[in-house]
C-alpha cells in the first residue's frame, strides 16, 4: 500500500520520474509544464541527480540525449512551442537509439496559441514531428495517478526499446490537483547492456529482439554514433542502399512486444462507442454514465497509448457498434486513426473544440444521441 | 614525422575509416593532428574522453578519431556535450565544431556553455565559410570576402571568436592557425587540462571553396598567408590599429589565474551536497491528506488496463 498524496499531474510526473530512476533533467520554462522543472530542480539534487535549465528547448533535449548516452536516465518537459523546437534532436534520438522521455503538457496552438488552457493539438506532432520515418511511443494520461504510472512506463518502454517516449499530458491534467495513491512498489526496466568485451562491441548489432545493447560513455567501450544513417558499427553507410533500408526498417519495427494500453467501459452491448483520451476521456466517461442511465447502449474506449495506435484493439472494441464518437480538443487528429481502424459499417463522428475550453459532458452526450437517432 | 608520433597517430585514428572525406590540401587534418598530439600529451586514457562534433566538414573529425564520440545535429554539439559532462563529470569532453556550426546555428549554445564555465574544450575550426555545402558565407567570413552567397563581397562583419568567448565567460581562450600546428597543439593541450570552459580557435585554410573564390592560391600559398598575416598578441599590443587590419592575432587571450574560476560541475556538486543535507525524509515533505472522494469514480464494470511488457 503506497502513501496518499494530493498532487497535480505535473507533480506526479516529476515524482514518478525520480522513482523510475531518472537522474538528469534539462528543460526550459514554459507554461503549462514549468512545475515539472521546478519540482525537479528541488528534488533531483536531493537524490544525487542533476537539474539544469538550458538556454532553450533545442539545447534541453540535446543535453538530455547526451546525458542518456553517458548512462543517465534522462527527461525533459515542455509544451507545444518547445516541443516543436525539440523535433530535430528527437530525430537524432530515434536514429542513434538513445532512450529519453519528453513530457509535452499540451496547450492551445498553433504558435503561442493559448498558454494556460488545455488542448490536444500535438498528437500528430508527436507522431510525425521530426523528418523521416521514425519510431515513437506516446502516452496520454487522464489523471494525476495515471500520469505517475505512465511516466514510469515511459521510462521502461524507452529503456527497453531504446527510443524517445513522449508523454502527451495537457494543461488540465498537468495543473489539476487530485488525491492519489503513490504506488508502493514499481516494476523498473533498464536498458540492455553489452555482454561482449569492448573490442567485440558493435553498437548497432541488434540482438534477436531488434534492440542493440547500449554501452555508456565512460564505461570502457570506445563506441561511436551519428545521426547519419549508420551500419552496425555506428559509422556512416550512406553509399549502400540495402544497409540503409535495413537500418531504417529495423528502427521502425523494433517495438515488437505488445505495448497496447487502453481501458474499456461497457462495451459488451455498446451500439455507440466513444473513443476518447487524456482529460477529455473524463468528460466522455461521465457522458457514458449519463447516457447509460437513460438506457442508451453506449460505451467508452480509452486509449492510454496513442502511438503506436492500438488499432487492432479498437477494431475489436467496435465489434457490435454502428457508431464511433471521437471527442478531441483539436480538429480531429485521432479521428483519422479511428476511421482507419473501424470496420467499414461503423460511422465515425468527431466532437471538436479548439476554443481553449473543455468539451462538456452535454456536448458529447448530445452528439451521441443525435447520431444514434439519425 | 617522428616514429613516436606515427605510433600516436595510429592509436588515436581509426585507419579503417581513412581516407577522410576532406579535400586535398584541406587544413582540417593538420588541426586534428594537433588535437591528437594534445590528447596524447594530456595523460588521459582514450576511454575517458568523449568527442562530440558538429555537422559540416570538421564535424566528420569525431568519426576518424579512435575515441568514444558522436556526431549529433547541426549546431548542437555543446548542448549534447553538456549532458555528457554533467551525467559523468569524470569524462574529458571535447567539442569539435566548425565556425558556422559553433557561431551561427549554435551561437546561443556557445554563449551559455561559456557562461556556465562547463569543463568542456571547444575546438573551433574556422575556415571562413561553409565548405561542405558549397562555400556559402559564414559569420566568420571577412567583410568584403567572396563566397557563393556573397558574390559581390560580404557586407557583414566577421565575428571575433576569442573576443566573444572572453565576454561570454570562457576561462581559457586561445587562437592559432593550421600553419602554426605545434603552437596550436600546445594551446589545445592547455585547454584540455584546464578545468573550465576552454575555447581554441584554429584558423584553418579551405583551398577548395574560400581560397578559390578569393584567389588565395594553392594550399601552400594559403599556409604562407597565415604565416605572414599572423601576429602575436604581444606584438599586436604595440602596433598601431591601422596596421592590424586583416592580420591574424594569435596567442592565449584568456588564461586562468591562480586557482581559476570554479567550473560548473564542481559548483553543482555543492548544490547536490546542500540539497542532500537539507532534504527531509520523503514522508515529511508532503502532508498526508486522507482521501475524501475515494479517488476518481470507479467505473461500473471492471476496466481492463493492459500491462506493458
Amino acid at each position: 500500500m503506497g502513501v496518499r498524496r494530493v498532487w497535480t499531474g505535473n507533480e506526479a510526473c516529476a515524482e514518478a520520474a525520480i522513482a523510475a530512476g531518472m537522474r538528469f533533467f534539462a528543460g526550459y520554462p514554459i507554461t503549462p509544464a514549468s512545475e515539472i522543472a521546478e519540482v525537479l530542480a528541488r528534488r533531483l539534487p536531493e537524490v544525487g541527480g542533476s537539474f539544469i535549465q538550458m538556454e532553450d528547448e533545442i539545447a534541453s533535449i540535446g543535453a538530455v540525449i547526451g546525458a542518456s548516452m553517458a548512462g543517465a536516465k534522462s527527461m525533459t518537459a515542455t509544451s507545444g512551442p518547445g516541443f516543436s523546437l525539440m523535433q530535430e534532436n528527437l530525430g537524432f534520438a530515434a536514429m542513434a537509439e538513445v532512450p529519453c522521455v519528453v513530457v509535452d503538457v499540451q496547450r492551445v496552438g498553433p504558435s503561442s496559441g493559448v498558454a494556460t488552457h488545455p488542448a490536444q493539438g500535438d498528437v500528430m506532432q508527436a507522431r510525425w514531428g521530426t523528418h523521416g520515418d521514425h519510431p515513437v511511443v506516446a502516452l496520454a494520461p487522464w489523471s494525476s495517478r495515471e500520469t505517475y504510472d505512465v511516466t514510469v512506463k515511459a521510462f521502461n518502454i524507452s529503456e527497453r526499446f531504446r527510443l524517445p517516449v513522449v508523454i502527451l499530458s495537457d494543461a488540465m491534467v498537468g495543473h489539476m490537483s487530485e488525491d492519489m495513491e503513490v504506488p508502493g512498489s514499481l516494476e523498473i526496466v533498464e536498458r540492455p547492456r553489452p555482454g561482449v568485451p569492448p573490442e567485440e562491441y558493435q553498437p548497432y548489432r541488434a540482438a534477436g529482439d531488434g534492440v542493440p545493447p547500449m554501452a555508456s560513455f565512460g564505461d570502457g567501450y570506445t563506441w561511436y554514433t551519428t545521426g547519419i544513417v549508420h551500419d552496425d558499427t555506428g559509422f556512416p553507410c550512406t553509399g549502400h542502399p540495402p544497409t540503409i533500408d535495413r537500418a531504417i526498417r529495423r528502427l521502425n519495427s523494433k517495438v515488437t512486444e505488445d505495448v497496447a494500453m487502453y481501458e474499456e467501459y461497457w462495451l459488451e452491448d455498446a451500439e455507440a462507442v466513444i473513443v476518447a483520451y487524456g482529460s477529455v476521456a473524463r468528460w466522455a466517461l461521465a457522458a457514458v454514465k449519463g447516457l447509460r442511465a437513460e438506457g442508451c447502449r453506449v460505451g467508452l474506449f480509452r486509449p492510454v497509448i496513442l502511438w503506436p495506435f492500438p488499432a487492432r484493439e479498437l477494431a475489436g472494441a467496435l465489434g457490435r457498434a454502428a457508431l464511433a464518437v471521437v471527442p478531441e480538443m483539436n480538429l480531429g487528429q485521432i479521428l483519422g486513426e479511428v476511421e482507419r481502424a473501424a470496420p467499414k459499417d461503423v460511422r465515425v463522428v468527431g466532437v471538436n473544440r479548439v476554443d481553449s475550453r473543455m468539451i462538456s459532458i452535454q456536448e458529447i452526450a448530445g452528439v451521441v444521441k443525435e447520431a444514434c437517432s439519425s | 614525422m617522428t616514429g613516436g608520433f606515427a605510433r600516436t597517430i595510429q592509436t588515436y585514428l581509426r585507419p579503417e575509416r581513412l581516407p577522410t572525406i576532406w579535400c586535398q590540401g584541406c587544413g582540417n587534418g593538420i588541426v586534428i593532428g594537433a588535437l591528437i598530439r594534445a590528447l596524447a600529451g594530456s595523460g588521459v586514457r582514450r576511454e575517458d574522453v568523449v568527442v562530440v562534433s558538429g555537422i559540416g566538414c570538421s564535424g566528420r573529425a569525431s568519426g576518424y578519431l579512435n575515441l568514444p564520440g558522436f556526431q549529433p545535429t547541426h549546431g548542437r554539439a555543446l548542448p549534447f556535450a553538456t549532458g555528457v559532462k554533467i551525467a559523468n563529470p569524470s569524462l574529458m569532453v571535447v567539442a569539435i565544431m566548425g565556425d558556422g556550426d559553433c557561431l551561427s546555428i549554435g551561437g546561443n549554445h556557445f554563449l551559455h556553455a561559456a557562461r556556465r564555465n562547463l569543463d568542456i574544450t571547444a575546438l573551433v575550426l574556422n575556415n571562413s565559410n561553409y565548405g561542405m555545402t558549397g562555400g556559402q558565407y559564414a559569420p566568420t567570413t571577412p567583410k568584403g570576402g567572396l563566397t557563393t552567397t556573397t558574390p559581390y563581397g560580404n557586407a557583414e562583419r566577421a565575428v571575433d571568436i576569442p573576443a566573444l568567448a572572453q565576454v561570454a565567460g570562457a576561462t581559457y581562450v586561445a587562437r592559432s592557425t593550421s600553419y602554426h600546428a605545434l603552437e596550436l597543439s600546445g594551446y589545445i593541450k592547455r585547454a584540455l587540462v584546464h578545468r573550465g570552459f576552454s575555447v581554441v580557435e584554429a584558423l584553418c585554410h579551405c583551398p577548395t571553396q574560400y581560397g578559390k573564390m578569393n584567389r588565395l592560391g594553392s594550399p601552400v600559398n594559403m599556409l604562407k598567408l597565415q604565416r605572414d598575416l599572423a601576429v602575436s598578441q604581444a606584438r599586436a599590443a604595440s602596433m598601431p590599429a591601422g596596421e592590424l587590419a586583416g592580420r591574424i592575432i594569435t596567442g592565449e587571450m584568456v588564461k586562468p589565474e591562480g586557482q581559476g574560476e570554479e567550473d560548473y560541475t564542481t559548483a553543482y556538486a555543492r548544490v547536490i551536497k546542500r540539497a542532500m543535507e537539507q532534504a527531509r525524509p520523503v514522508e515529511e515533505t508532503h502532508e498526508c491528506i486522507p482521501s475524501l472522494s475515494g479517488g476518481y469514480d470507479p467505473p461500473l464494470g471492471k476496466p481492463t488496463l493492459l500491462r506493458v511488457g
